[in-house]
C-alpha cells in the first residue's frame, strides 16, 4: 500500500517534464537535491521530504486554489551541474521556489544564477555563514545557532579548557573553525591549547588522529573535540573512537554534522555519551514531531529516521506556502517582502520567525548520543537569531544583513554604508 | 612590578573550588541535619531542574554532607539519570520504566512506591556529563569505602578524571586496608599523583615526582605539567628575588618577537599602542575638513606616502598622537627585561618535574615512534589486503581490472546482508567470509566468461570495459541498498584496543586485518607454489599456446585465476567494511591505490604488492607525521612521490627478472 | 601542403561545414541573436559540449593516434579552466571592490584595494592574502599565456619524466591516473592558495561586462565552435602528414620505430604536450560557461570518462572523438535532468535518474565487444556496403 502510494507520489511528481499541457494550472516547485554521486546519502533524504511535503499540502487543497507539482532534477553532486540545472529550473521549467542544495559549494555555484534570474532559493543545511543573498532563505542554522552554543556548552557545563577542532577539508569547518578559534580565543583559551586538524572527504584512517587527540591530555587540561567531520568519514571516526576506549566523561567529542541520519551507519553502543548540536532531534517530545515522525516512517518505511535538515525544509516550505498565501501571488518579490516576519511552529516546540537577514530564529539543543542511535536532549535554548555575518571575525562584526528595511546584504555598520548588493561566490 | 597573569589551570581552579565547598559543608551540616533529600530539593528547585556545572554544586555537596543513609543512593540514581519529577507538584522521585511511556515512582527518601505514572506526567532529570562529574565526586567519599570492589574502582575513576586536594586524606586513609591487589596498585599510584599536585610538603612531592621518571602515563605527564606552566613577565628594573624564574627572554629572539613584546607592552599599559595604517586612515578621516586633511587634499590620500605626512601633521598640532613605528619601539623595548615565572613556587619541585619530563619526553618519543610504526604496518597491511586480489588479476594475469573496488564493495554488503539474517556477530562475521568469497568468486568468472576473456589481446579496452562494470555495479548496489552508509559490525570480542602503555595502542580490528592480510599472503603462496591450479596459472601466463599443449584448459585456468582473484577481494571487503565504512562507493577509496601499490611493488610477484603495501604504508604515515594538520597533504605528497620514484624503478621494487618478466 | 592535408583528409571539409551549419542554426534559434526557441541553459549546454569536443580531438589524438592511454588529459582541461578562472574572478571582485572603497570618505590606498580583494576571494577558506600563484591574476594578457604554458609544462615534465624512463601501456595509464588524482588532492587543500573545494566561481559574470548572460551565452558558444573547428583541422593536419604517420607507427609498433632512428620518446613528448595546451583552452572556455570550477572536475574518474568518449565514438578517427563526446555528454543531461520519461512496469517503476549509470556503465562494455570502432565504425561500415554495391553493380 505504501509502496503503491510512494510510487503514485514520484509518477506524479516526475511528471511535469511530459505534461506540458498543465503547466497553467498548476504551481511548480524545484527540488535541486543531489540523487547519485557522494552526495546523494544525504540529499535523497531531502528530496524525498520535499515530496512528501508537497503531496501533504495538496492533499490540503494545495496553493491559492492551484496543486503544486514538483519538479525534481538530479545535480549527480557535480557542483558545475547545480547551476546548470539551477537555470534550467528557472528558465526552462518556471519554477516558482527552489527547494535544495546541501554543500556551501553547491550553494555558491547556485547563487550568481539565481540572483540574475531573480529566483528564490530554501537553503536547509547548517552552514558556514558569511553570505546574505536576497533570493536565498537561510533555514538552516548559522554558525551562532550551532557552534557557538555548543563550544559555551563545552567551557562553562563541561569544562573543556583544551579544544580539538576536527574537520574535513573543505568551507564549512574551515570557516566555522576560524570563528571558533576567534571565539575561543576570546574567551581566553590560548592559541597552544587549540588543536586543528583537517582530513580528505570520506578518510578512514583514524588511529593516528585519535592518538593525538588523547596526548592532548598530556597538560593535564580537559580536552574536548570539536567535529565538524563530514559524511560518511564520522564512520570511521567514530569507530576508531570506541576501539580507543575513549569515553564521553574523558574526552567529550561534540559534532555538527552527525545526526540520526549518519548514526544509522553505526553501531552507537560504545558512543553514548558523546554529543552532537542542532536545532532538531527526532526524540524532540512533541506532538507535531510525533506526527511528523509517524508521518515519514509511514511514507518511507519503520527503519528510516528524520533529521534535521529535514525539520528545516519543513519549516521553509510550510513558511513559503504561508508567505504565497498571504501575497496572494507566488511572484518571488512578493513572496519575499512576505517573508519576513512569518512564523511557523518547529517541531521542537516554539516557533521559528524569518528575520531581514534571511535566517531563522530557532532554538539550540544538544544530544547525548544513546545506544539505540537516537539522542537524548540534554539542553535548548530559547530561540536563537541567525546572524549572516559573524560578530567574531574582525571583519565581519562590522558587517549586518537586512533586506527588509535596508534592502542589503552585506550594510558595513561603521561606515553606514551598503558594501555590495550581490553576494561573494 | 610587572602583570602577573595566573595560569593555574583546572587545578588551582579546583582546589580553590572545593575548599569553599567544604567550607560551606561544614557550616550547613549543623542547620541542615533533619532535612530530608526531597527537602534539600525543594529548597533548591530551581537549581536542581534546569542543572548547569556552575551553580549545582553546593546542593551536591549538602546531600552529600547530610549524612544521611540514602544520599548515596540517591546521587547514583541523580548520575545515571534514573530521577523524575513530576510535574503535578514539583516533587523529586527514582523512576522505573515498567511498560513503555509508563514509569513507576519511588519515593527517594523511604524507598515507598509511589505509584505509576505516564511519560507526560514526568519530567526526567538530565544531569549534563559536568553535573555527572561533580556528583561523581561526591560519590567518592562513600564510594572509597564500599565494601563491593566496583564501586571502589568508580571513586577512583573518578579521581583520576577529576583530582581534587580534599580526596587526598581519604585516599591515603583507604589503601591500608585495600583486599584487592589491583585496586591496591591503582590506588597507590594515585595517591602519588595527588601528593605531587596537593601535598604541602616540598621533599614528599619530589620524592613522589622522582618515582614517576620516565613513566608513559597522560596522567603522569598531566600532573607534572601543570607544575611547571609559566607566565611571562615585564621589568624595568632588576628581576625579582623572590619569584620561581624559568628564564629570561630577549624581545627579537625566536620566543618573542619585537612587536609581540611591544603588544605585551601595550597590553600591561606600559607604552602606548603602535599606529598601523588603519590608525592612520581612521585619523585621517576624523580630520577631514573642507576636503582637505591638514591641508592635503583628499584625493592625494590613496598614497601611503602622503598619507603618513598628514598624519605626522596632525600629530604636529597635537590632534592624534605621535606616530609610533618599528624604530620607536626597539627604542622603548630596551627599557624593560622579559621573563618567565614558574607559577609554582618551590624551585625543587619545578626542578624535580622539570628533569622528570625531559626524561619522560625522550621516553615519550620513543614509543610514539613505535606507535606510528604500528599504524603504519596497520595501513600497509589493509593497502595489501585491498590489493591482493589485484596482486592476482593485474599482477599475473595482466588484467586490469577497475570494478576490483567494486568487488571490495560486493563484499561488504555481503557481511551487511548477512548480519542482518544472523544476529550473532561473531557467528555472521564467520559466515560472511566464505560468503563473500563465493559470492564475488561468482561475479569473477561471470565477468571473466561474459567480458574479460574476449579483449585478453586488448589489455586497454579491458580497462574500459571494466570501468564500465564498475560504474554500473555502483549505481546497481545504490539502488538495491540505498544511498545511506550500512553498519557492519565488528564482534564484541573485536572491539577495543591492544595497550601497551598510554602512547602506544592498536585496535584489535587493526591486528585481525594483519593477520588477515598474513593468512592471505600464506594462501597466495600456497596455492601458487603448491597446487596444481597455481602450477597452471603459473604456466598459462607465461606461455598460453606451451600451456595448451601441455594438456592445460588455459580458459578454465584464467576463468578459475580471476576468480580467486575477485573471491579475495570479496573477503578483503569485509574486512574493511569492519573497521571503515559500507557505501555503494567505498571502491573508489581503494582502486587507485591498490593498482599503485601493485605496480610500486613490482608486478607479477606477490612479494611485490607486500613490498608495495608497505612501502606506501609507512610514507604515508611518515608524511602524516610531518604534517600533523593536514592529512591530504600527506595524500598528495605520497602520490607525488609514487610517481617519482616509478621513473627511476619503473619495473617496481620487486622486479621480475629473465624471460617471465616479458615486456 | 594546405590542399594536401585536404586531400588526404576530406572529412575535415565536411567536418567544418557541418559544425558550421550546427553553429549557424543554432544562432538563429537561440535566445540571446535570434528567434529564442533555444533557451539560455541549453545553449550554454551545447557551447560546454564542443569544448568537450575538442579535449575529445585532443583524446584522440594522444590515444587513437599516437597510442598513448592518458587518463590525466581532465587534469590540464582544469588547470587551464583555473587559470582563466584566476583573472575572471580577480578582476570582477576588484571592480566591486574599488566601487564599494571610492565610497569612503578618502580614497584607498593600493594596498587597501589589494587587501580587500583578498579578503573578498579567499574569506571563505579563512584567508585574505594573496598566495603567489596569483600574482598575473590581475592581467587578463599574461592570465591567457598561462592557461597554455601551466599545463604545457607540466605535460612537458610529467611527460619527460614518464617517456625517458620507458613507462608504457597500462603503466603510463595509471601514472597518469595518480597525476591527475595527486593535482586533485593538492587542490582539495585549502592552502594550496585556489580556495580549495570551492574552487573558483560566478566565473559566468565577465568583469566589466553589462551584457545579459543570454548574450554572454552566445558569445562563448561561438568561441566554443571555432577553437573546436580550429583545434580539428590542427590535428586533422598534423595526422595527415609525416609527423601522424610516425605516431601511428609508434602505436603500431613503438620498438620498430624507434629501430628506424626515430626518437621515438620526442614524438610522444610531443604531442603529448601539444594535446595538454588544446585540452587546457578547451578547458579555458569550458568553465567560463559551467559558472564554476573545482578540485572535484579533475578526479580520475573524469579523466575516464574522456577516454570512454572517445571510444564509444570510434578512437582514430577524429570525428568519432567529437561524436562520441557529443553524444554521451548530451545524451547524460537529457537523463539526468529528469526529461526521460519513466518507464512503469507495474511491480516497479524504472526511474531513468536510478538506472542511467547502469545503462550507461553497460554500454561501455558493449561497445568495447561488439563495436570496437566505436559508432565512427558505423561509417566504415556504410563506406564498405556502397563500395560493394558499386562494385557489384
Amino acid at each position: 500500500m505504501t509502496f503503491l502510494k510512494k510510487t503514485a507520489a514520484s509518477v506524479l511528481a516526475l511528471s511535469v517534464m511530459t505534461g506540458a499541457a498543465f503547466a497553467g494550472d498548476t504551481i511548480k516547485v524545484g527540488v535541486l537535491h543531489s540523487l547519485s554521486g557522494t552526495m546523494a546519502i544525504s540529499e535523497t533524504t531531502l528530496k524525498d521530504t520535499m515530496l512528501m511535503l508537497i503531496e501533504e499540502q495538496n492533499a490540503k487543497g494545495g496553493l491559492l486554489g492551484k496543486q503544486l507539482e514538483a519538479v525534481v532534477v538530479d545535480p549527480a553532486s557535480d557542483w558545475p551541474l547545480f547551476s546548470e540545472k539551477a537555470r534550467e529550473l528557472i528558465s526552462v521549467h518556471d519554477v516558482d521556489v527552489i527547494f535544495g542544495n546541501w554543500t556551501s559549494v553547491s550553494r555558491k555555484s547556485v547563487l550568481p544564477v539565481i540572483e540574475e534570474l531573480n529566483g528564490l532559493l530554501f537553503y536547509p543545511v547548517q552552514y558556514e555563514g558569511e553570505e546574505s543573498s536576497k533570493n536565498v532563505f537561510y533555514t538552516g542554522a548559522a554558525p551562532n545557532q550551532q557552534a557557538i552554543p555548543a563550544t559555551d556548552y563545552f567551557l562553562e557545563e563541561l569544562g573543556v579548557e583544551k579544544f580539538a577542532l576536527l574537520g574535513t577539508d573543505y568551507v564549512y569547518p574551515r570557516t566555522t573553525n576560524n570563528i571558533l578559534k576567534a571565539y575561543l580565543q576570546g574567551k581566553g583559551v590560548s592559541d597552544g591549547d587549540i588543536f586543528v586538524n583537517y582530513t580528505p572527504f570520506g578518510h578512514s584512517d583514524w588511529s593516528k588522529i585519535v592518538a593525538d587527540v588523547v596526548a592532548l591530555g598530556a597538560d593535564g587540561k580537559k580536552v574536548g573535540v570539536i567535529s565538524t567531520i563530514n559524511g560518511d568519514a564520522n564512520i570511521g571516526f567514530y569507530k576508531e573512537l570506541a576501539a580507543a576506549g575513549i569515553s564521553a566523561d574523558d574526552i567529550p567529542v561534540v559534532a555538527f554534522s552527525v545526526g540520526e541520519e549518519e548514526l544509522s551507519g553505526l553501531d552507537t553502543s560504545n558512543l553514548v555519551g558523546h554529543l552532537a548540536a542542532w536545532n532538531y532531534f527526532q526524540s524532540a517530545d512533541t506532538e507535531v514531531n510525533e506526527a511528523f515522525v509517524a508521518k515519514w516512517k509511514e511514507t518511507m518505511g519503520e527503519e528510516r529516521v528524520t533529521n534535521d535538515p529535514m525539520e528545516a525544509h519543513y519549516i521553509g516550505f510550510n513558511m513559503w506556502v504561508n508567505a504565497a498565501t498571504a501575497a496572494d501571488t507566488t511572484d518571488v518579490d512578493a513572496v519575499r517582502t512576505a517573508m519576513y516576519g512569518q512564523e511557523f511552529g518547529n517541531l521542537t516546540g516554539g516557533t521559528a520567525v524569518m528575520l531581514p537577514n534571511h535566517h531563522l530564529a530557532k532554538p539550540v539543543l544538544i544530544g547525548e548520543i544513546q545506544d539505540d542511535g537516537q539522542f537524548d536532549i540534554i539542553s535548548q535554548t530559547d530561540e536563537v537569531a541567525g546572524d549572516a555575518w559573524t560578530d567574531f571575525l574582525p571583519e565581519s562584526s562590522v558587517l549586518k544583513s537586512d533586506w527588509k528595511d535596508l534592502g542589503c546584504g552585506m550594510y558595513n555598520t561603521t561606515t553606514q554604508t551598503c558594501v555590495q548588493t550581490l553576494s561573494n561566490y | 612590578m610587572g602583570s602577573r597573569l595566573f595560569l593555574g589551570g583546572l587545578i588551582t581552579m579546583l582546589r580553590t573550588l572545593f575548599a569553599c565547598l567544604a567550607l560551606m559543608c561544614w557550616c550547613q551540616t549543623g542547620l541542615a541535619q533533619e532535612l530530608t533529600v526531597q527537602e534539600i530539593l525543594q529548597q533548591n528547585k530551581k537549581l536542581v531542574e534546569k542543572s548547569s556545572r556552575k551553580t549545582i554544586g553546593p546542593v551536591i555537596a549538602q546531600i552529600a554532607a547530610s549524612n544521611l543513609s540514602q544520599a548515596q543512593v540517591f546521587l547514583e540514581a541523580w548520575g545515571s539519570k534514573q530521577v523524575w519529577q513530576r510535574r503535578s507538584d514539583g516533587l523529586f522521585f527514582f523512576g522505573t520504566e515498567v511498560a513503555k511511556r509508563q514509569y513507576e515512582l519511588t519515593d527517594p527518601d523511604s524507598g515507598e512506591a509511589v505509584g505509576e505514572f505516564t511519560k507526560k506526567q514526568l519530567k526526567q532529570l538530565k544531569p549534563n556529563s559536568g553535573v555527572r562529574a561533580l556528583i561523581a565526586t561526591a560519590l567518592v567519599q562513600f564510594q572509597l569505602f564500599d565494601p563491593d570492589p566496583a564501586k571502589r574502582a568508580e571513586a577512583l575513576q573518578t579521581m583520576e578524571r577529576v583530582p581534587t586536594a580534599m580526596h587526598l586524606a581519604p585516599l591515603r586513609l583507604s589503601i591500608d586496608n585495600e583486599q584487592d591487589a589491583d585496586l591496591k596498585a591503582r590506588k597507590s599510584r594515585l595517591e602519588r599523583l595527588l601528593t605531587i599536585s596537593f601535598d604541602p610538603d616540598t621533599a614528599t612531592r619530589v620524592a613522589a615526582i622522582q618515582s614517576f621518571e620516565g613513566g608513559l602515563g597522560v596522567d603522569v605527564r598531566a600532573t607534572l605539567n601543570p607544575l611547571v606552566v609559566t607566565s611571562m613577565n615585564i621589568t624595568s628594573g632588576d628581576l625579582p628575588t623572590d619569584e620561581n624564574i624559568a628564564r629570561v627572554i630577549k624581545p627579537g629572539s625566536e620566543y618573542l618577537s619585537m612587536p609581540a613584546a611591544y603588544d605585551l607592552l601595550v597590553a600591561g599599559k606600559l607604552a602606548p599602542p603602535a599606529t598601523s595604517a588603519e590608525d592612520i586612515r581612521a585619523a585621517l578621516v576624523a580630520h577631514i575638513d573642507g576636503g582637505q586633511v591638514a591641508k592635503i587634499s583628499v584625493a592625494q590620500l590613496s598614497d601611503p606616502e602622503i598619507r603618513r605626512q598628514a598624519y605626522d601633521r596632525l600629530a604636529e598640532q597635537s590632534l592624534v598622537p605621535a606616530f609610533i613605528g618599528e624604530e620607536d619601539i626597539a627604542k622603548k623595548l630596551l627599557g624593560y627585561r622579559f621573563y618567565e615565572t614558574f607559577a609554582e613556587t618551590s624551585v625543587a619541585v619545578t626542578d624535580a618535574a622539570q628533569a622528570a619530563l625531559s626524561k619522560i619526553d625522550l621516553n615519550v618519543g620513543m614509543n610514539q615512534t613505535l606507535d606510528l610504526t604500528l599504524d603504519a604496518i596497520s595501513l600497509a597491511s589493509i593497502y595489501f589486503l585491498a590489493a591482493i586480489g589485484l596482486a592476482i588479476t593485474f599482477g599475473v594475469m595482466g588484467v586490469i581490472n577497475m570494478a576490483h573496488g567494486e568487488f571490495i564493495m560486493m563484499g561488504a554488503y555481503t557481511g551487511y546482508v548477512v548480519q542482518q539474517v544472523i544476529p550473532n556477530h561473531t557467528v555472521s562475521i564467520l559466515v560472511a567470509l566464505p560468503l563473500a568469497f563465493a559470492v564475488t568468486f561468482a561475479a569473477g568468472v561471470v565477468m571473466e566468461r561474459l567480458v574479460i576473456r574476449y579483449l585478453y589481446n586488448r589489455p586497454l579496452e579491458t580497462l574500459l570495459a571494466t570501468f564500465g562494470i564498475s560504474i554500473a555495479l555502483q549505481q546497481l548496489a545504490k539502488n538495491i541498498f540505498g544511498t545511506q552508509a550500512r553498519p557492519l559490525t565488528a564482534p564484541g570480542w573485536l572491539d577495543g584496543a591492544w595497550v601497551m602503555n598510554d602512547v602506544v595502542s592498536i585496535s584489535y580490528i587493526r591486528i585481525a586485518i594483519f593477520i588477515l592480510a598474513l593468512i592471505f599472503l600464506c594462501v597466495f603462496l600456497f596455492i601458487m607454489k603448491r597446487t596444481r591450479l597455481g602450477l597452471e596459472t603459473r604456466t598459462v601466463t607465461q606461455n598460453p599456446r606451451m600451456a595448451a599443449s601441455m594438456g592445460i584448459n588455459p580458459e578454465r585456468v584464467n576463468m578459475l585465476t580471476f576468480g580467486l582473484g575477485s573471491g579475495i577481494a570479496g573477503v578483503a571487503g569485509v574486512a574493511i567494511g569492519l573497521f571503515a565504512k559500507v557505501t555503494s562507493e567505498m571502491g573508489n577509496d581503494y582502486i587507485v591505490q591498490s593498482f599503485m601499490t601493485v605496480v610500486v611493488g613490482g608486478v607479477g610477484n606477490i612479494w611485490g604488492a607486500l613490498a608495495g603495501a608497505t612501502m606506501i604504508g609507512f610514507l604515508q604515515k611518515g608524511i602524516e607525521w610531518g604534517y600533523p594538520s593536514n592529512t591530504l597533504a600527506a595524500q598528495t605528497y605520497m602520490i607525488i612521490f609514487i610517481i617519482i620514484f616509478i621513473q627511476f624503478k619503473p619495473r617496481g621494487i620487486i622486479a621480475l627478472k629473465g624471460r617471465a618478466a616479458g615486456d | 601542403m594546405r590542399t594536401s592535408f585536404i586531400a588526404k583528409y576530406p572529412s575535415v571539409l565536411v567536418f567544418l561545414l557541418a559544425l558550421a551549419s550546427f553553429t549557424i542554426i543554432v544562432t538563429i534559434l537561440s535566445e540571446g541573436f535570434g528567434i529564442g526557441v533555444i533557451s539560455t541553459s541549453f545553449i550554454k549546454t551545447l557551447g560546454k559540449t564542443l569544448c568537450l569536443c575538442l579535449i575529445a580531438v585532443a583524446m584522440d589524438l594522444v590515444w587513437g593516434f599516437a597510442g598513448i592511454l592518458s587518463l590525466g588529459h581532465f587534469a590540464f582541461f582544469g588547470l587551464g579552466g583555473y587559470m582563466i578562472g584566476m583573472w575572471l574572478m580577480y578582476e570582477r571582485t576588484r571592480l566591486i571592490v574599488t566601487e564599494a572603497l571610492m565610497q569612503g570618505q578618502i580614497p584607498p590606498t593600493g594596498s587597501e584595494v589589494i587587501d580587500s580583494i583578498g579578503s573578498q576571494i579567499f574569506g571563505v577558506v579563512g584567508s585574505n592574502e594573496f598566495p603567489l600563484i596569483w600574482t598575473f591574476a590581475d592581467s587578463l594578457g599574461l592570465q591567457l599565456l598561462l592557461v597554455v604554458l601551466v599545463p604545457g609544462i607540466l605535460a612537458l615534465v610529467f611527460g619527460w619524466l614518464a617517456f625517458r624512463s620507458r613507462v608504457t601501456g597500462v603503466y603510463l595509464s595509471i601514472l597518469t591516473q595518480a597525476m591527475t588524482l595527486a593535482l586533485a588532492l593538492y587542490l582539495f587543500q585549502n592552502d594550496s592558495g585556489l580556495r580549495g573545494n570551492n574552487g573558483l566561481s560566478g566565473l559566468q559574470n565577465l568583469p566589466g561586462v553589462e551584457a545579459p548572460q543570454s548574450i554572454v551565452s552566445m558569445w562563448f558558444f561561438l568561441a566554443s565552435a571555432m577553437a573546436l573547428g580550429l583545434g580539428y583541422s590542427l590535428a586533422a593536419w598534423i595526422v595527415s602528414g609525416k609527423f601522424g604517420s610516425v605516431l601511428r607507427g609508434i602505436r603500431d609498433n613503438e620498438t620498430r620505430v624507434r629501430f628506424l632512428g626515430y626518437s621515438v620518446e620526442g614524438f610522444k613528448l610531443a604531442i603529448f604536450t601539444l594535446t595538454a595546451c588544446i585540452a587546457a583552452i578547451a578547458g579555458a572556455l569550458y568553465y567560463p560557461q559551467a559558472g564554476i570550477i573545482n578540485p572535484a572536475e579533475i578526479v580520475p574518474i573524469a579523466s575516464i570518462y574522456l577516454a570512454v568518449w572517445v571510444a564509444i565514438g570510434g578512437r582514430g578517427r577524429l570525428y568519432g572523438a567529437v561524436i562520441g563526446a557529443g553524444f554521451v555528454s548530451l545524451i547524460s543531461t537529457w537523463f539526468t535532468g529528469g526529461k526521460a520519461p519513466d518507464i512503469p512496469l507495474g511491480f516497479y517503476t524504472i526511474k531513468w535518474v536510478d538506472w542511467w549509470l547502469v545503462l550507461l556503465g553497460l554500454s561501455f562494455v558493449g561497445v568495447t565487444l561488439f563495436a570496437p570502432k566505436g559508432i565512427g565504425g558505423l561509417f566504415d561500415l556504410m563506406k564498405k556496403r556502397r563500395a560493394r554495391h558499386e562494385h557489384t553493380s
